[in-house]
């Protein structure tokens, strides 16, 4: 050993065979077994050679594990941390450390896995059980789902849930325009790819509407809290489905949307423990009436019994999703967010409801103390009734008083140049209402103004939270830590074995990888903090984006989309512009082979177009003279093929490169669905075969852990569609 | 799996009864509820939809699948089966029974044009 260079101690590629399996000789012998000479022959009599990269990617040496969290570390400390008080679905929460450390930070946990093999994960059910029941209990719903990707597209599902289920003629949906400003852009861009129209206007506006279905902010986004019964009764006497997208901690105290008369009711659950995070990921709820119960999107947990005939939890309602009915699915989505589900789950668990009244009425009367003493001070606040957000006039103060709040460690929310917004969270004190009194010129005494209340009697609640035992037992450390390793003790993950489930790519994601999710750095920015406070996410982000150019051979990427049914859609999207900026937006043909994961076709209606199924031959490939056919016979209408490369059979199909050029004869585009990436890097590229639009599922390619289907992010990356084609945020 | 000769077929999988009083009833075969398991929810057309021959027309959902049932024949819709809906087992009880929806034919002579028994039993046992 000490003969050895000193390059061969250094160990600098240590990583890889920490985190790839087989050694040199269990891969000597798995390739004798099937034949092949060596790795490098069997991938040359897999891939293609007309595929494949002429040079290795153009990416920087690998260094070992702590050395990249050296840079990271350097990268996460240009991120400034302040108290954001800024609001619009994000705030600040506390996660008990018993959560953090033996739910977020568990393998056991987060490797488990359920999107279609969920009896493998009793505990994982039983702990989406206790959130869909949490759910139901605080938005007065019969039922909830597992989960949603965010409250935007929950939001976005609403309204197509709505023009399912309602009978109205109408062709236009209601949106409150003091929703949240990111779920109005979601919404609009759905709406316009559904061919539906959007009248915007105040909740009190909305009981005149004429339309199938509307949502309605619940606190809206300057904090106003109204009750909404009568106006969804009107809404409904029309035939008009009402969603009220909310907030779980105010309703801890809120009239239920569900006692107002809501069919729908979401939100995101982030503020349940589950930190910032810089926008996500985060769970969003949908619950809703149970006669709707076979239109609701996503997945559903249930209890059943199993061959013995004791109780068993599995997945319920499953016949409308996407990998069974595929372009008639209730939608695209093929996950959730369980991970970050089960997280708020058990804050509910830990704290119960008395915990939680707790929490939410010390950020009420701290914010209602807070806007006493404003008012007091001669101030006048845009918002009467409110639980934790108001909107307050600062004229020619404004600019001044946001940058001495920053200065002071605060951010405030920007309104409008004479309006500033604050939001109190769960680490709101009394001092940070001292010191805000002492940014606004304030004197009053907090104890004084102890009995401020900002709710009026008739919007709290009444009925009882929470009442099952599941949320009255486990209050003390000992007895939640016990409780979540019961649970992880029922279930198979990757920390026990191998879960071979194709398509989703199951892999263990290195300890080093998962470290910096919870450094503060990068887990409590707001998603809306003032651009430098954020230069260490912004600088990763397009690190990250720039890793993604050299793997697909696109050079642009659009980083939004948070699951590879979004990224598809984001990305068919990008297409349909396409075509829109060249004078073809008639075409609205997209060919889809028959071997396609659901979501394809699902998405592919999502953005208006009609999906021609492509067959495939008796090896499961694609039949090239069927799409040739096919494509032609099309031609003046193709839009898109959708493929997915090697195939959902594992195929890397020699035809790609004709398949590519064929549908672009036509007019069409490609979209590769990049579930397969893996096998691709650095041996070919999305761009080499020939693709124009691809999405990265990171969560299979990259080190996001799937965590029972939690997404968290997907990429969508294009060829040369312009930027101008990809969502942003407001 | 039984496919009676009195009736008519498609190739989807509906049967077919010309009525003595010109209208036409629906359903689905037993091979098509022996092949979709438990049936737990049935949605029907609204009463007065004109339907085309081979048009999407309801829905019958088992524990594993939603499947399309299409329109055998072009006509209006003039009576569902309620019965049916409260009772989405019956299906699985007896197919030819439960019986879907009823049609007012636009061509009464469109169903000597479906399959007849031996034909579609070909189709199922293929």
């Amino acid at each position: 050993m000490l003969n050895l260079p000193l390059s061969a101690l250094e160990r600098r590629d240590d990583f890889i065979s920490r985190h790839i399996g087989p050694d040199a000789a269990e891969t000597a012998a798995m390739c004798a077994d099937i034949g092949v000479a060596s790795l490098a022959t069997l991938i040359s009599e897999t891939v293609p050679a007309g595929i494949r990269l002429a040079a290795p990617l153009a990416i920087a040496a690998a260094v070992p594990e702590h050395e990249a969290l050296a840079k990271l570390k350097a990268i996460a400390s240009k991120n400034v941390l302040k108290r954001s008080l800024i609001g619009l679905g994000y705030y600040d929460t506390i996660l008990p450390k018993v959560i953090l450390r033996n739910v977020l930070e568990n393998p056991g946990w987060y490797t488990a896995y359920t999107p279609y093999q969920a009896e493998i994960a009793q505990g994982r059910l039983e702990a989406l059980l206790n959130w869909q029941q949490m759910v139901m209990d605080l938005t007065g719903m019969a039922l909830a789902n597992a989960s949603l990707l965010d409250e935007a597209t929950a939001a976005a599902e609403a309204m197509a849930m709505a023009r399912r289920a309602s009978k109205s003629k109408s062709n236009a949906f209601f949106v409150d325009s003091a929703a949240f400003p990111q779920t109005i852009d979601v919404v609009k861009t759905r709406a316009k790819y559904f061919g539906w129209d959007l009248v915007f206007g105040t909740a009190e506006e909305a009981a005149s509407a004429d339309v199938f279905g509307a949502l309605l902010q619940y606190p809206d986004k300057t904090g106003a809290v109204r009750d909404l019964t009568d106006t969804i009764a009107a809404l409904k006497a029309k035939g008009a489905l009402v969603a009220v997208a909310s907030d779980l901690m105010a309703l801890v105290l809120l009239k239920s949307p569900g006692e107002m008369g809501a069919d729908i009711a979401l939100g995101s659950a982030q503020r349940f423990g589950v930190p910032m995070g810089f926008g996500g990921p985060h769970a969003a709820f949908f619950a809703t009436r149970d006669e709707h119960k076979r239109s609701v999107p996503g997945r559903i947990i249930g209890v059943s019994v199993d061959a013995r005939g004791k109780k068993a939890l599995r997945m319920a309602l499953q016949t409308r999703e996407q990998h069974i009915r595929r372009e008639k699915a209730n939608s695209n989505i093929c996950t959730s967010q369980v991970l970050l589900a089960n997280m708020a789950g058990m804050y509910a668990v830990y704290h119960g409801p008395k915990g939680l009244q707790t929490i939410a009425s010390r950020i009420h009367k701290l914010a209602a103390i807070f806007a006493a003493g404003l008012k007091g001070a001669g101030y006048t606040l845009r918002t009467a009734q409110f639980f934790d957000t108001l909107d307050i006039e600062t004229g020619d103060k404004t600019a001044t008083l946001h940058a001495d709040a920053v200065a002071a460690g605060y951010n405030l929310r920007h309104v409008s140049d004479t309006a500033l917004g604050v939001s109190f969270d769960e680490k709101t004190t009394r001092d940070d209402v001292s010191a805000l009194f002492g940014l606004f010129g304030v004197k009053a005494d907090l104890a004084a103004l102890e009995a401020s209340v900002a709710l009026p009697e008739s919007l709290l609640r009444t009925d009882a939270i929470l009442t099952h035992p599941v949320f009255n037992s486990h209050h003390t450390e000992h007895e939640m830590l016990r409780y979540l390793k019961k649970l992880q003790n029922r279930d198979l993950a990757l920390d026990h074995s191998m879960i071979s489930l194709g398509s989703c790519t199951m892999k263990l994601n290195a300890t080093s990888e998962m470290i910096p999710v919870t450094w503060p750095e990068f887990s409590d920015v707001h998603p809306f903090v003032p651009r430098e406070q954020a230069a260490g996410y912004l600088e990763m982000i397009e690190g990250l984006a720039n890793y993604l150019r050299a793997v697909t051979g696109f050079p642009a990427i659009c980083m939004q989309p948070n699951s590879g049914a979004q990224g598809e859609y984001a990305g068919l999207i990008a297409i349909r512009r396409y075509h829109e900026a060249r004078g073809d937006a008639h075409r609205n043909i997209c060919l889809i082979p028959k071997s396609a994961h659901g979501t394809n076709p699902a998405s592919a209606q999502m953005c208006g177009l009609n999906v021609v199924v492509v067959d495939c031959d008796e090896n499961g490939n694609v039949d090239v003279a069927d799409l040739k056919a096919k494509a032609e016979q099309h031609k003046d209408n193709l839009a898109a093929l959708m493929i997915t490369y090697p195939s959902t059979h594992g195929v890397f199909e020699e035809a790609v490169k004709d398949i590519c050029a064929t549908v672009h004869a036509f007019g069409g585009q490609v979209y590769m669905d990049g579930a397969n990436l893996n096998a691709q890097v650095g041996l070919t590229s999305p761009a080499t075969i020939g693709a124009d639009v691809s999405h990265m599922n990171l969560h299979k390619t990259f080190c996001i852990p799937q965590a029972s289907a939690a997404p968290a992010w997907a990429r969508s990356a294009s060829r040369r569609t312009s930027p101008r084609s990809w969502p942003t945020m407001p | 799996m039984s496919t009676p000769t009195s009736l008519r077929y498609t190739e989807t999988h509906e049967w077919v009864r010309m009525e003595p009083d010109g209208t036409v009833t629906v359903g689905i075969t037993d091979h098509a509820q022996n092949a979709l398991g438990d049936v737990v929810f049935l949605e029907l057309p609204d009463v007065g939809r004109t339907l085309k021959a081979g048009e999407n027309c309801a829905i019958v959902e088992s524990v594993k699948a939603a499947s399309d049932i299409y329109a055998p024949i072009a006509g209006e819709v003039i009576e569902t089966n309620q019965a049916a809906v409260d009772a989405p087992e019956s299906v699985n009880a007896d197919a030819y029974a439960a019986w879907l929806f009823k049609l007012k034919p636009v061509n009464a002579d469109d169903v000597a044009k479906l399959l007849d028994a031996a034909a579609y039993d070909k189709i199922a046992n293929a």
